[in-house]
């Protein structure tokens, strides 16, 4: 019973490390925190849900094209709400409000055209299928999900530390005018991250809708507040840290509604944020200097 | 002459009452503006509030200026929790926080069996009305414009303008800051309670992420110049989509809208004019 309940944490913290990757990988290196990252996530799952309804894609086809489609948007919006405000040079909280109020206006929008129902890929998606391992049961879905996630996370670390696109980000992220100065296109790393990050965002979206199987337009809402409290945990703009406290919030939350009620499951990321607030704000890492008054 | 008026009164009623509570609303979105910090919790805020005073008349027959106290009360304790860690830190820890807060108090409310749970309170006296509402708002509006011409409006302004000039110059920056989310909280509470007690009804999903960004957008399209800005943004986005019924369905699209538009294009919003001090050099 515990084991179980461990892995199905793992399983969820997976998908927690993966949409906070992006999200912090956002913040980190565009200095931004962009509320639209949860949109991208129910763009993700409702460009897969599509794509296999009336493109009758395999998932394994779908969920790429979800997340170069998703990354596109994202790029798109990035250009058109905080092109200006960077280009500006606008205060920080400028740029939060924007995406507040894109996010309000594109979940309404999405909300209109979609309406709140619940929608579930055709069954011909993934055949359902589980094991059993020695007590413990798996689906194809939860294999998915892992297997999606260990590559992503791999290659991403791989892009940012060994090559030379990554060493540009990474020196767009620390600062930004010496970078261009050194000759980095500014301009061209901000859209590339904007690109990885949203297809992050989308892959995590079209990975919960398969999970789950209940994709709505206010579906990335919800995952928003948990990726606040895995990236501010991780420390914001970390990396390694936002995937540690990945795993932890999943893990945290289906004991919690193990062994003490299920209807408290999603207070556990608030709570876990506020502790952190209080007595670590700068991460479980500590890297990030985090910017006193 | 007074049949007329009180006719209109009764016919526009509820869209007077709440034009009253989204200003105040409004000013409780200001205090925090002006202290250059973005709050994302005055609808929740308002929520403690409401249901706070909603209780204690329904359940316990508490007098309702009593209730309003405790309305007050008992969201800026939670502003204070919230922003004592989060205001040490830059302005978008607090953002993030307060955001997690309106959808954990969701959460709680939903939950919550003795308030009624997902059904919510029903059958709220209707204590508090025009006079209550619009004292209210007279009171927080000449109280803030006073402020503006103090000694502690100078030190806000000047936070909003440069924080760190603004420490430099002993502006004791953790005070100020807690000071104002503490008291915006307070506001919010009280329009919480208010808007109980006009409506007789108050529900869980009343005061999550959309309320507390249509909040914003009061205040971010009024201009936060001056205390009049917000209640302005106030009126017109409470007022529009009666006038224009077929804007109502699209409400929460063009509050984003705004917002979108507002920043980028008109960062000083509607009004944007700051109360002038006697005696004080340009």
């Amino acid at each position: 019973m515990l084991v179980q309940q461990l892995l199905n944490g793992l399983l969820s913290g997976a998908v927690y490390a993966l949409f906070a990757l992006g999200f912090t990988l956002m913040f980190g290196v565009l200095g931004v925190i962009n509320l639209t990252y949860g949109f991208y996530f129910s763009t993700g799952a409702f460009v897969a849900l599509y794509a296999t309804q009336y493109l009758h894609m395999p998932i394994f086809v779908a969920l790429p094209f979800a997340a170069v489609i998703t990354g596109i948007v994202a790029v798109i919006i990035d250009d058109l709400l905080l092109g200006p405000l960077r280009r500006a040079k606008a205060p920080e909280l400028s740029s939060l409000m924007v995406t507040l109020g894109a996010t309000l206006l594109l979940y309404s929008l999405m909300t209109a055209c979609f309406t709140t129902d619940i929608r579930r890929f055709p069954p011909a998606v993934f055949n359902g299928g589980a094991f059993e391992i020695e007590g413990l049961r798996i689906t194809l879905s939860q294999i998915l999900i892992v297997v999606t996630v260990a590559i992503i996370v791999g290659g991403l670390a791989y892009l940012l530390q060994r090559t030379k696109l990554g060493l540009a980000i990474r020196a767009i992220a620390e600062n930004g005018d010496a970078a261009q100065l050194m000759g980095v296109n500014a301009g061209g790393i901000v859209r590339i991250v904007s690109f990885i990050s949203g297809a992050l965002g989308g892959a995590a979206g079209v990975l919960i809708g398969l999970n789950y199987n209940a994709i709505q337009p206010y579906m990335g809402e919800m995952m928003m507040l948990k990726g606040f409290a895995v990236i501010i945990l991780g420390g914001l703009g970390d990396i390694r840290g936002a995937v540690l406290a990945g795993f932890l919030l999943g893990i945290l939350e289906t004991l919690t509604a193990g062994y003490v009620a299920s209807s408290i499951k999603d207070a556990v990321g608030f709570l876990l944020l506020v502790l952190t607030l209080w007595f670590r704000p700068v991460g479980l890492f500590g890297r990030v200097v985090a910017k006193r008054a | 002459m007074m049949h007329t008026l009180d006719n209109f009164l009764f016919t526009y009623q509820s869209l007077i009452y709440a034009l009253g509570v989204n200003s105040l609303l409004a000013l409780s979105m200001y205090v925090v503006l002006a202290v250059g910090q973005l709050s994302l919790g005055q609808a929740a805020f308002m929520g403690v509030g409401a249901y706070s005073s909603a209780l204690l008349t329904l359940k316990f027959g508490v007098p309702f200026p009593v209730a309003l106290v405790v309305a007050a009360a008992a969201p800026s304790l939670l502003a204070f929790v919230i922003g004592a860690p989060t205001l040490r830190l830059s302005g978008v820890y607090l953002a993030i926080a307060t955001i997690g807060l309106g959808e954990v108090l969701r959460i709680f409310f939903l939950n919550w069996d003795y308030a009624g749970g997902a059904l919510g309170l029903n059958g709220i006296p209707e204590l508090a009305g025009f006079i209550w509402i619009f004292g209210a708002l007279t009171i927080a509006l000449a109280g803030f414009v006073a402020i503006c011409r103090s000694r502690v409006g100078r030190a806000m302004e000047a936070i909003r303008a440069d924080e760190a000039a603004a420490g430099v110059m002993g502006v004791n920056l953790p005070a100020y800051k807690l000071g104002a989310l503490v008291v915006s909280a307070a506001i919010a509470g009280v329009a919480g309670a208010f808007n109980a007690h006009v409506s007789s009804f108050i529900g869980p999903n009343e005061y999550g992420f959309d309320a507390a960004v249509t909040i914003l957008s009061f205040a971010l399209l009024g201009g936060i110049g001056s205390p009049f800005g917000p209640v302005i943004g106030a009126l017109v986005l409470t007022a529009l989509p009666e006038a224009l019924r077929p804007l109502h369905d699209y409400r929460l699209v063009i509050n984003g809208l705004i917002i979108v538009c507002v920043v980028i294009y008109l960062p000083g919003g509607l009004l944007p004019w700051r109360i002038s001090r006697i005696g004080a050099r340009k």
